[in-house]
């Protein structure tokens, strides 16, 4: 065993251990599966845990690394968000709807971390169908902020951001549809990465908006991201959008220096909507870069405001059509009682989804429905194709785009969950990288004091061409070169036992 | 353009979602200020633009005329739910899934 704890520990630093066997996997594991049972009962950062299955994958990774078979993720314990199948294991997607689902098969990055001998720890909490930006929507319970146990996590991949910040997985994944990896990772002060679309399979991943959903990683470092990229991201021909292009090692980049890199910054990104303690530790990030050599550019994405209300066209009409599958009869949620097929449909779905997914399935149906289909699902379609240009006129003056990855910090459980509009503002900036496909990611830039005087993290949001993630997470590990935001753990201070 | 509670029924049912009275009441409010949000698109001059469905220009791709997949309706009736009204049983008979009648 060793001396001191190995949770803070990079990727690449836990993976030498191991093949050192300075630890074993079990030992890394039973860490962190005994930290989930000090801590997850006050964070709810997974809905499902199964020790067994877990310690057994160790097990296995073990033998392998015995044999000296071992690929750089072997033996380390990894947080699967509820929306990936992993067979065998309960796989709600955060909704009373799949509460009992137990996945048939793997989802085809479940494939890929088992093939590479990752363990998986557990699977995380989120809103439900990845339909919110707090995880407040989920069934299973909100997550608590670890920096501060009476706010958001951020979401929908909330479960993950604490899981990550909290120290209760080496790295977790993600999903992101219109932020929901850049927003909790901006509000849990870590890293996350969303890909290009296209780049990471959906296989097996539950599908909330198809054009959009894109998975990836969620972990300590840009370090860390590119070695779950490498694992995560590749071809997949049971995906018919995954893009049929070669393997790349996503960590080939991470030493070039910065010297020259076109940094962009749009203005919509500054302007009203935008707390001033957040623009200050942006400003601080931009003049980092700065002195790492990088030349700023003004740039304007004048559609990103448009980017909210055409979301809320196209991802609740993919919804309303995704959703439809749940309809009772097969898996799923199905009614106690009922008089007849139609009543079951009805009763079984008014039952298994939440307030919110109804909420967006009914906007979907609307805007979907005859007579309205040209005014909304259209007219957004077009303006999605504004959205994208933005950036092809963008990036002919610049490398990489940076400003907030999140209008605020961390908001406080309750404050906006009545007040969906208000929810889904928490977006603004990340949403337009999604209708266009782009890669994005946020990494810890410093943090902010709350109106109640609270030290917040705040993330830097990065966004780069199609298929530029090597060169972003360049652009961000340099950045954690030279800073250690990125290294910052909150104090767990959990509510004293009530006797 | 206004919703009306008539309109938030027709949806529901469109969408085989029961609301109740209460429901679509509270629901009106809460959709009306999500249309609200999505009529900001109106203000946009969109004539001539291609609509974008996609952010990858892709063509459907093809795959040889062989079976690919393997059976796993055991595996997969192992999900079906309880049948209901007053059965605990498994919806399921002879590889089957048990639905209210809907042929006379």
């Amino acid at each position: 065993m060793m001396n001191s704890s190995p949770i803070n520990l990079s990727l690449s630093q836990l993976g030498e251990m191991l093949q050192a066997k300075k630890i074993s996997s079990v030992e890394l594991t039973q860490t962190f599966l005994d930290r989930i049972q000090q801590y997850n009962p006050s964070i709810n950062a997974y809905i499902a845990l199964d020790e067994g299955k877990t310690l057994a994958q160790a097990k296995a990774a073990d033998a392998r690394i015995a044999a000296g078979n071992t690929a750089p993720l072997t033996g380390i314990p990894i947080a699967q968000k509820d929306i990936f199948c992993a067979k065998g294991w309960q796989t709600t997607c955060g909704s009373k709807m799949l509460a009992n689902f137990i996945a048939p098969y793997d989802a085809h990055i479940i494939t890929q971390f088992d093939a590479a001998g990752a363990v998986n720890l557990g699977k995380t909490n989120m809103d439900e169908f990845a339909m919110g930006s707090s995880n407040e929507t989920s069934y299973f319970g909100g997550v608590k902020n670890p920096w501060s146990f009476d706010r958001v996590p951020g979401g929908s991949s909330g479960g993950s951001a604490a899981a990550v910040a909290a120290r209760l997985c080496a790295a977790a994944t993600g999903t992101d549809t219109g932020g929901s990896i850049r927003q909790p990772a901006s509000l849990c002060g870590f890293t996350g990465l969303k890909p290009t679309y296209g780049a990471v399979s959906r296989f097996g991943m539950i599908a909330f908006a198809s054009s959009l959903d894109q998975a990836g990683p969620m972990a300590k470092s840009a370090e860390d991201c590119a070695l779950m990229m490498n694992v995560m991201a590749g071809f997949d021909e049971r995906d018919s959008t995954s893009l049929n292009r070669e393997k790349e090692d996503y960590t080939r980049d991470l030493n070039l220096p910065l010297q020259g890199l076109k940094v962009g910054l749009p203005k919509e990104y500054f302007a009203e909507g935008l707390d001033a303690s957040v623009g200050k530790v942006i400003e601080a990030a931009i003049a980092e870069y700065k002195k790492l050599g990088a030349e700023i550019v003004d740039i304007s994405l004048p559609n990103t405001g448009l980017s909210i209300p055409v979301y809320y066209v196209l991802a609740p009409a993919e919804a309303s059509s995704n959703l439809s599958r749940y309809d009772g009869v097969r898996y799923g949620h199905r009614a106690a009682e009922y008089t007849d097929l139609m009543d079951m449909y009805n009763k079984s779905r008014a039952e298994g989804f939440g307030a919110e997914v109804k909420r967006r399935i009914l906007i979907g149906t609307y805007v979907l429905s005859a007579g309205y289909y040209d005014a909304y699902y259209l007219k957004a379609q077009q303006i999605r194709r504004l959205i994208a240009q933005d950036f092809v006129e963008a990036f002919k003056k610049c490398d990489v785009i940076m400003g907030p990855a999140a209008p605020s910090t961390a908001f406080k459980a309750g404050e906006k969950v009545d007040d969906p509009v208000a929810m889904y503002l928490q977006d603004i900036y990340t949403i337009s990288t999604n209708l266009a496909g782009l890669p994005g990611m946020s990494i810890p830039a410093g943090f902010a004091q709350s109106d109640d005087g609270v030290s917040l993290p705040v993330g830097l949001q990065i966004i780069g061409n199609y298929f530029d993630e090597a060169r972003m997470l360049n652009v961000a590990h340099q950045y954690q070169q030279v800073t250690d935001w990125h290294e910052r753990m909150p104090e767990l201070v959990l509510p004293k036992e009530v006797k | 353009m206004a919703l009306s509670i008539e309109d938030i029924k027709k949806v529901a049912h469109l969408a085989r979602i029961e609301v109740s009275e209460s429901d679509a009441a509270a629901t009106l409010t809460k959709l009306t200020g999500i249309l609200g949000l999505i009529e900001q698109m109106q203000a946009v001059d969109t004539t001539g633009i291609e609509p974008m469905s996609h952010s990858q220009d892709l063509s459907q791709r093809l795959r040889d005329d062989i079976v690919t997949k393997t059976n796993l309706r055991d595996e997969f009736q192992k999900n079906a739910p309880a049948l209901g009204n007053g059965s605990t049983e498994p919806a399921v008979a002879g590889g089957l899934y048990l639905v209210p009648k809907v042929i006379e």
